[in-house]
């Protein structure tokens, strides 16, 4: 039994006095601290300034509408030095309003407008408390319980060009010395659905804002209104560039409040198609954002070895993009003969792609002018936004979760972390690429040491029976029935997980009431993070440099929108 | 003045002679040059970027003009799921579109809603805008959408009637006005239907 840490209890109780908070560790050991929403930003405070707590990974809201104060927010803190995690929770009674925590980390900015949107839940001080992902005319926030999930509201408008509200800026209002540009949500280099705003002296961009939600698609609450395996195809559509790694992600999560471990030879699957995954989301990456430069050869290059993970996908799975491929406990069938054989030649294929790749891309002239020195982000920026994944590694962070806190035998692999020096967009490529070769070295370890044995486990309560028992006996069939009739019931708790995707840390935050739905899944998107910092990132930059920063923040607004 | 060896067009038509319709002529051109605008809002605009790559190649059918502006485009590709918040775009992006244009659905997300029977997802995008072809899937494979695009051409050759878009009014108040009543804006075949549906107070 995990206990929660003296060293922390001791100090807060010096500092803070006891009687306010309650240190807790859950069964599944996550440590939590209990708040009132006085103490919150003063214990946020001190434990980002004393504590070592540096990264805001999350902020969320939770609504339990029975309770005197209806909302929880939670806050989920990463300490990078000591590799550890702390919950800290405050409760908020309707119309009740906590003090903002964008004064202490940057990145709380959007998540807490995330909380206020969906939740209605007030943060006082904040600069700019205004809705995100759903649209201007939308009435009520939709994550409270009492809110119909199908309840659909029409929007007939589209708000004009706006700015965000922050204390030096001047708000909505234009200034007729610069020249106010759109771009998107429905333009070729904004990725299908970002909008971004800008004002221009000549080229040169004086501020810029980003409008979200144009593909907000209600993830969170559909969660909430189906079976815990039902959830899985939902999770594909996340990250849809690198869908499997969303489902390892969920998955683990609710494997870990369930305290069950998948066998050994899941986790080495799981492994080799979350790299497969890793490497096709880069590439992705990269040849769109060669595409944003103009250089369209390197998206049509790439654009074949993503067509072979595709095929490697179909055969496993039969579907190529989203393939739902986990479920609770393991996979959803083991890999076809031969499969294994497919995925060592594709290595050595793709090594040779991003050879090629790189030689054309990084090496190009033009390319390093376009990227190199441009709109860099410092490590402090990174860390304070709370940047996670190849863009925090780029500014030189030496943070990668399947180091630093190792799943699935992560550590028994021989490969290593690429780290930037700049922050700048070359960096940022420069360690895609490089994520991509050692992600073949991870999978031609993986598929050597291949384990035998189940590719799932075989808990009666969890998963579901072979096809051949359900039809075959008459225990196989009873076992079916009832775990399709009852569901898949992990006990009531929650949880916090996170595993290392393409973007960066891929968080999951869930609450199970003891029922067969999940009581609250909160997403935590890497990009989300990322993007919140666009406007300030490109501030004084060419207008032409803000494009080639949205690519290569890898924006993907499955998950940025949810 | 011509040179030596080479003919006239005048002499050409002596020749040679082609009897045909001309609207047959016209829509063997129109089918075998659709220019289309990708309106990729998720997924499905992923395995869009396949349809249009090295593989599968709409080249091929005549459609691999690619342009991101409406006034250059005839074929509407949705591809992806159309939000609430998307809509209005969407049918502002139709409306920009010239004479003859055509709307391909592409994917559960954009013909129905798909699985996100959801607060903030639009049901279908021919709730605002008229749709030639749906294809299924989530997403369709890019052989689902060669198909779909084979049989937008055959529609064209065939100048099979379109009632849907004959009869299809801008769901957007007309004038550019954004106050419009929510509950009006989403016609069928140029008919109002339905009020704004329950929402329940927080």
């Amino acid at each position: 039994m995990i206990q929660f840490p003296e060293v922390l209890k001791n100090d807060l109780s010096v500092k803070f006095g006891t009687n306010d908070f309650k240190f807790l560790t859950t069964p599944v050991g996550d440590h939590v601290i209990e708040v009132t929403k006085e103490t919150t930003p003063a214990l946020l405070r001190y434990l980002k300034e004393y504590a070592g707590f540096n990264f805001l990974m999350d902020v969320c809201g939770v609504d339990f509408p029975n309770r005197e104060k209806r909302f929880d927010v939670v806050y989920h803190l990463f300490n990078m030095k000591e590799r550890s995690r702390l919950r800290v929770k405050a409760q908020l009674a309707d119309g009740e309003a906590v003090a903002t925590a964008t004064t202490i980390w940057k990145g709380a900015d959007w998540f807490e407008r995330e909380a206020f949107d969906m939740f209605g839940i007030i943060f006082s001080g904040h600069p700019n408390l205004r809705k995100i992902l759903t649209h201007h005319q939308f009435v009520g926030h939709p994550l409270r319980k009492d809110y119909e999930a199908d309840a659909q509201q029409h929007c007939d408008s589209v708000l004009p060009i706006h700015f965000d509200n922050t204390p030096d800026q001047r708000g909505d209002a234009l200034d007729n010395r610069f020249v106010p540009i759109n771009i998107g949500p429905s333009h070729p280099a904004m990725h299908g659905t970002l909008r971004v705003m800008a004002e221009l002296d000549g080229e040169t961009i004086v501020r810029a804002s980003a409008e979200i939600g144009y593909l907000h698609r209600c993830f969170e609450k559909m969660a909430e209104t189906h079976p815990y395996n039902q959830v899985i195809p939902y999770t594909d559509r996340l990250n849809y560039c690198s869908a499997p790694m969303n489902n390892v992600g969920y998955c683990k999560t609710v494997e870990r409040l369930l305290g069950v471990e998948v066998p050994a030879r899941a986790q080495a699957m799981r492994v080799v198609l979350c790299e497969l995954s890793r490497i096709i989301d880069h590439v992705v990456s990269v040849g769109t954002g060669g595409v944003d430069l103009g250089a369209l050869t390197a998206f049509f290059h790439l654009f074949t070895y993503r067509e072979k993970v595709y095929n490697l996908f179909e055969k496993l799975c039969g579907a190529r993009l989203t393939v739902a491929m986990t479920r609770v406990g393991g996979m959803a069938q083991d890999a076809p003969e031969g499969w294994f054989d497919g995925v060592l030649q594709f290595c050595n294929e793709m090594s040779d792609g991003i050879d090629e790749i790189s030689k054309l891309m990084l090496g190009n002239k033009i390319f390093i002018k376009r990227t190199q020195g441009v709109c860099p982000v410092s490590k402090e920026d990174a860390i304070d936004w709370g940047y996670t994944g190849p863009l925090l590694r780029a500014s030189g962070v030496n943070l990668d979760l399947r180091k630093s806190n190792p799943y699935y035998g992560y550590d028994q692999y021989d490969f290593d972390i690429p780290i930037g020096a700049n922050g700048d967009i070359y960096d940022r490529y420069l360690v895609r690429i490089e994520e991509m070769r050692q992600s073949i070295r991870i999978i031609r370890q993986a598929v050597k040491s291949m384990p035998t044995g189940d590719y799932t486990i075989r808990d009666k309560g969890i998963v579901l029976p072979e096809k051949k028992d359900v039809y075959g006996n008459i225990e196989g069939l009873m076992n079916h029935f009832m775990l399709v009739i009852k569901g898949l019931r992990p006990p009531p708790g929650e949880v916090y997980d996170a595993t290392e995707a393409a973007n960066g840390e891929l968080g999951f935050y869930l609450i199970s009431d003891g029922s067969a739905n999940p009581y609250r899944l909160k997403c935590r998107p890497p990009c989300f993070a990322i993007y919140q910092s666009f406007p300030s990132v490109v501030k004084g930059a060419m207008l032409a440099d803000a494009i080639a920063t949205v690519a290569s923040m890898n924006v993907i607004a499955g998950e940025l929108d949810r | 003045m011509q040179s030596q060896g080479t003919q006239s067009v005048d002499d050409m038509s002596r020749s040679f002679a082609l009897t045909t319709k001309l609207d047959a002529i016209v829509a063997w051109g129109q089918r075998n040059a659709l220019w289309p605008l990708p309106y990729g809002t998720a997924c499905c605009g992923i395995e869009l970027m396949s349809v249009m790559g090295p593989k599968y190649d709409l080249a091929r059918f005549g459609a691999e003009v690619v342009r991101f502006s409406p006034r250059q485009a005839d074929l509407l590709l949705v591809a992806g799921t159309i939000t609430e918040k998307m809509a209005p775009i969407l049918v502002r992006i139709y409306e920009q579109m010239l004479e003859p244009k055509y709307v391909l659905s592409m994917g559960a997300c954009a013909s129905s809603g798909g699985f996100y029977r959801a607060y903030h997802v639009l049901q279908g995008c021919d709730k605002v805008i008229p749709v030639d072809v749906y294809v299924p899937g989530c997403p369709p494979t890019p052989e689902a959408v060669l198909d779909g695009v084979m049989t937008l051409q055959k529609m064209i050759k065939d100048r099979t009637p379109r009632p849907w878009k004959d009869y299809w009014t801008s769901p957007l108040l007309s004038g550019g006005s954004n106050a419009g009543l929510p509950g009006q804006m989403f016609a069928e075949s140029g008919r109002v239907i339905g009020a704004l549906p329950k929402v329940v107070a927080p």
